[in-house]
């Protein structure tokens, strides 16, 4: 109920803010053209934040992030263009060094248990040098191939229509599985699974899909970053590994003291991190058409602040994937809003900055206050 | 029929030795209380058998059915049939009842938890304990004595043949441990076998078939329960003999004003309630679980709910809270509830917990901040003694003491400042029998010199024992004071419930 109230709350917010920006910018925010370039941009700040959430809900944080992508991205156009492996391959050796350098720090985090705000400050700094290191300090061109298109391409009509039928046949399917099971072994269903939020949420889905048809269609990157939240939706929520990292959020102690493997759950999830760092790497990179040294700069602060204004708690144990995408297209409207309307760079930062912390105040304010005993 | 044995068990940890050898038995079908001081080793034995602490950091045997058992963590004692109810409640709020339920031992297909089967489970489960919520609600909605059932049907979860039970009733009030030794009596003649901690003797021989003692980390008898009597127990527990436990009563005269005045006092909990303490009186405050006793003490303290109408009147001036530190400053002090979340920095050591609060009202602190190591040591010390908290020296950290001794710093930090009315909110819970005879005592001689108390408790032995009078309330209304020279239970226990008349004839029964 909570969750759902300030998911409204924050949609009416993202409405107020897009009026705004297409009243100061004469109508040019609003038009598809823009529209569909501010999710494309987006695609890479919501596939990190949607990590970035269950690390958050872990108590932990990856400042990292922002350096590995860079990072990342220059093995991945090192290895596809001076080395000249195949796409393929430096797809996957990019995924692989993600998943293999957040294992590290997963590691570190979890077992000689030190603070991840020092490993991933560490990181930050070393995943910075290694990506000057790589290039020589150059900007390395990305080849055009397929790999390119996962950056710039745009699904085709058909191609967005048959994603959404899939989607929608397995909500579906998976609602009324549900509802079958419950009845089946005689108990109520629970109150959060009903059946107008699985339509609200399609039919919300398909005037996205229409009007993006009407422009080129579903943005490549839109789509990949839609997908990792669905799956991570899926783990998070129904999943024994999902629950049991929200419980260890929610009170690590108790969690270890129930027999929930506490340190192989928060390696798992550095390591999430990682690939999805390397998979935020791939988009940037094909999409920029290259990898420089200095991408990705504060990255790990978009991503941790979408998170936090979708209402994941630093405190740990709650947070949702939906409530970040919901940050994560805050932040972008605000960046591509005020580049749009030609705002001085310096204020852009100063109402981010501002836009954040008012964000987490009034989200604070509107929690009833506890009394210390209560 | 099967038996559970613990033979010779030794635990050191850096610098103690909690165990020295003990050793145990328990069958199906049979309660075993497990009886001994603060800081005996209780908790830490009942660790050891359910694989916190390894196989391989302590010396010694488990057997089962004269198999050994090797543990190398808690999904093995889980697997072996072993579960435990820790001694600190450990519900996740942020998850539903079910999914508390099943934490660490889900149902699940290809790693998805199948939430279908347990929901089903859970009602199971929920019966079977005899709490009536639904399986998906909230888990931070449940009272203490709910959540303390839960902790007990998340253990049953996992099918056991052995259940411990770490002082499953130490936060109860008495209609809710009924409720709790009703669950345990049941679940023993389902043929689980249940080790049992409690400091309350009452219902030790009200529901076990046998009594082991340990003190100091050794055993010390086991004995069948009806072989052995409650004198006899305490005497094993302490190594002395010891009588009555609550301080021989006096008349009071009072001649002075009131030290604390509380006059139509309204908050959005209590209802129009007065009272008034004098120097060297001891007031009780007995009533059921939210009845408003704790928020009573809070709101005149300044940390509960907004005071509405009435006064307060300290020392015969009118006294309006504007936050804690202005109430310990003029002289209160509460001790709190909830000693983990409420009442200590775990990761401090002794000394720093003990002289918190008194720091910040500037004792020992000389110009510009600057602290007096050596005055506070010494007073640290002299509270240490007195209190005779168990702990190896004052800079242990509080994180790792035994929960009495928990309870006992924070009893220092507040006598450290010195205060001139004293609110204890539960004191003893979670204290051992010869500490508690020991802490009236001293509350007493506190009294004596001159302090006000107000001491709010569930256990009306407790209140009648100590205080001069009770006050009790119902539903946050005052409903009567008596005087404990001639009060008995039953008449304070008729005030409590005179609202509700049919549950008083279930909680009298
Ligand atoms: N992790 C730890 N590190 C160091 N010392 C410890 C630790 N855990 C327990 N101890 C010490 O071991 C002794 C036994 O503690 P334990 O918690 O088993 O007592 P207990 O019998 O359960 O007491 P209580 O009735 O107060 O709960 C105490 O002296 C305590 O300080
Ligand atoms: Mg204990």
């Amino acid at each position: 109920m909570k969750d759902k109230l300030r998911a409204l709350s924050m949609v009416i917010a993202l409405v107020l803010i897009w009026i705004v920006f297409d009243r100061v910018t004469g109508g040019t925010f609003l038009q598809p053209r823009n529209i569909s370039n501010l999710v494309r941009q987006m695609a890479v700040t919501g596939i990190l934040a949607s990590g970035m959430v269950l690390v958050l809900v872990l108590r932990h944080v990856d400042l990292s992030v922002g350096s590995l992508v860079a990072f990342l991205g220059t093995i991945l156009a090192v290895v596809n263009a001076q080395w000249g492996l195949s796409p393929l391959s430096a797809l996957m050796v990019t995924l692989l060094a993600g998943g293999l350098l957040g294992s590290i720090q997963g590691f570190l985090v979890s077992f000689p248990k030190i603070p991840a705000f020092i490993v991933t400050l560490g990181g930050m700094l070393i995943f910075r040098g290694a990506a000057m290191w790589t290039t020589s300090n150059t900007t390395v061109p990305l080849p055009t191939s397929w790999l390119s298109d996962l950056g710039t391409a745009y699904l085709s009509a058909t191609q967005g229509l048959t994603a959404f039928s899939g989607v929608a046949i397995f909500l579906l399917l998976g609602f009324f599985l549900r509802a079958r099971a419950y009845k089946s072994v005689n108990v109520p269903r629970p109150s959060n699974e009903s059946f107008t939020t699985t339509i609200t949420a399609l039919v919300v889905c398909g005037i996205a899909l229409l009007l993006f048809n009407n422009y080129n269609g579903i943005p490549v990157p839109v789509f990949i970053m839609l997908s990792i939240m669905a799956i991570l939706t899926l783990v998070a929520r129904r999943t024994v590994w999902g629950r049991q990292v929200y419980a260890m959020g929610g009170n690590p102690e108790a969690a270890y003291l129930s027999g929930v493997p506490v340190h192989s759950r928060s390696l798992l999830t550095f390591t999430l991190m990682g690939v999805l760092s390397a998979v935020a790497a791939v988009v940037l990179t094909a999409r920029v058409g290259s990898a420089s040294p200095d991408a990705g700069q504060l990255l790990e602060l978009d991503a941790i602040a979408s998170c936090v204004i979708g209402g994941t708690s630093l405190r740990g144990g709650r947070g949702t994937i939906f409530g970040a995408l919901l940050g994560a297209l805050v932040m972008e409207s605000l960046n591509n809003g005020m580049s749009l309307a030609n705002m001085e760079p310096f204020w852009q930062f100063v109402v981010k900055g501002g836009v954040l912390v008012v964000a987490v105040w009034m989200d604070l304010a509107s929690q009833k206050q506890k009394e210390v005993f209560a | 029929m099967a038996t559970l044995q613990m033979q010779d068990i030794i635990k050191d940890f850096p610098g103690v030795r909690a165990l020295g050898g003990v050793s145990l038995r328990v069958s199906s079908g049979e309660v075993l209380a497990l009886c001994g001081e603060n800081g005996a080793g209780k908790s830490t034995l009942m660790k050891i058998l359910s694989g916190v602490y390894p196989h391989g950091s302590f010396a010694g045997e488990l057997t089962l059915d004269g198999k050994p058992l090797y543990f190398r963590g808690i999904p093995d004692s889980v697997r072996a049939g072993i579960s435990i109810v820790h001694q600190e409640l450990s519900i996740i709020p942020e998850l539903s009842i079910s999914e508390n339920l099943f934490l660490g031992h889900e149902t699940s297909v290809f790693g998805f938890v199948n939430a279908a089967s347990e929901a089903r489970r859970s009602v199971d489960l929920l019966n079977r304990v005899g709490l009536n919520v639904h399986p998906d609600s909230n888990a931070a909605n449940l009272s203490v004595g709910e959540q303390q059932l839960l902790e007990i049907a998340k253990a049953l979860s996992s099918n056991p043949k052995f259940l411990i039970l770490d002082e499953p009733t130490s936060a109860l009030s008495p209609k809710e441990v009924q409720k709790v030794l009703q669950v345990i009596e049941g679940i023993k003649k389902q043929g689980v076998g249940c080790v049992m901690i409690s400091h309350k003797l009452e219902e030790v021989f009200e529901i076990a078939d046998a009594i082991a003692v340990i003190r100091d980390g050794i055993s010390i008898s086991w004995n069948k329960i009806h072989e052995t009597k409650t004198e006899q127990v305490i005497r094993e527990m302490v190594g002395r003999e010891l009588n009555d436990i609550y301080p021989e009563k006096h008349r009071l005269t009072v001649l002075s004003e009131p030290i604390l005045e509380v006059r139509n006092l309204t908050t959005r909990v209590v209802k129009d309630v007065s009272f008034s303490v004098h120097r060297g009186e001891i007031l009780g405050i007995a009533g059921l679980m939210g009845s408003g006793r704790s928020e009573l003490l809070h709101s005149i303290f300044g940390t509960g709910p907004k005071i509405q109408s009435g006064e307060v009147r300290f020392e015969g001036r009118r006294f309006i809270c504007k936050s804690p530190v202005e109430s310990v400053r003029q002289g209160l002090a509460l001790v709190t509830e909830d000693r983990k979340r409420l009442g200590l920095v775990l990761d401090q050591s002794i000394q720093e917990n003990s002289t918190l609060t008194a720091m910040c009202l500037g004792q020992w602190v000389r110009a510009m901040g600057f602290i007096q190591p050596a005055a506070i040591r010494k007073r640290a010390e002299e509270l240490f003694e007195l209190l005779h908290i168990k702990a190896p020296s004052l800079d242990a950290i509080t994180r790792n003491l035994s929960g009495g001794n928990q309870q006992k710093v924070v009893l220092s930090k507040w006598l450290m400042t010195l205060p001139k009315v004293l609110f204890l909110d539960e004191p003893t819970r979670g204290i051992d029998v010869g500490a508690r005879g020991e802490f009236y005592q001293l509350i007493r001689d506190l009294a004596d010199q001159g302090l006000g108390v107000v001491v709010v408790s569930s256990e009306l032995p407790e209140v009648l024992g100590l205080s001069h009078r009770v006050l009790v309330l119902s539903e946050g209304r005052a409903m009567g004071e008596v005087e404990t020279l001639t009060a008995t239970p039953e008449s304070v226990m008729r005030l409590a419930v005179k609202t509700k008349k049919d549950d008083w004839k279930e909680t009298s029964a």
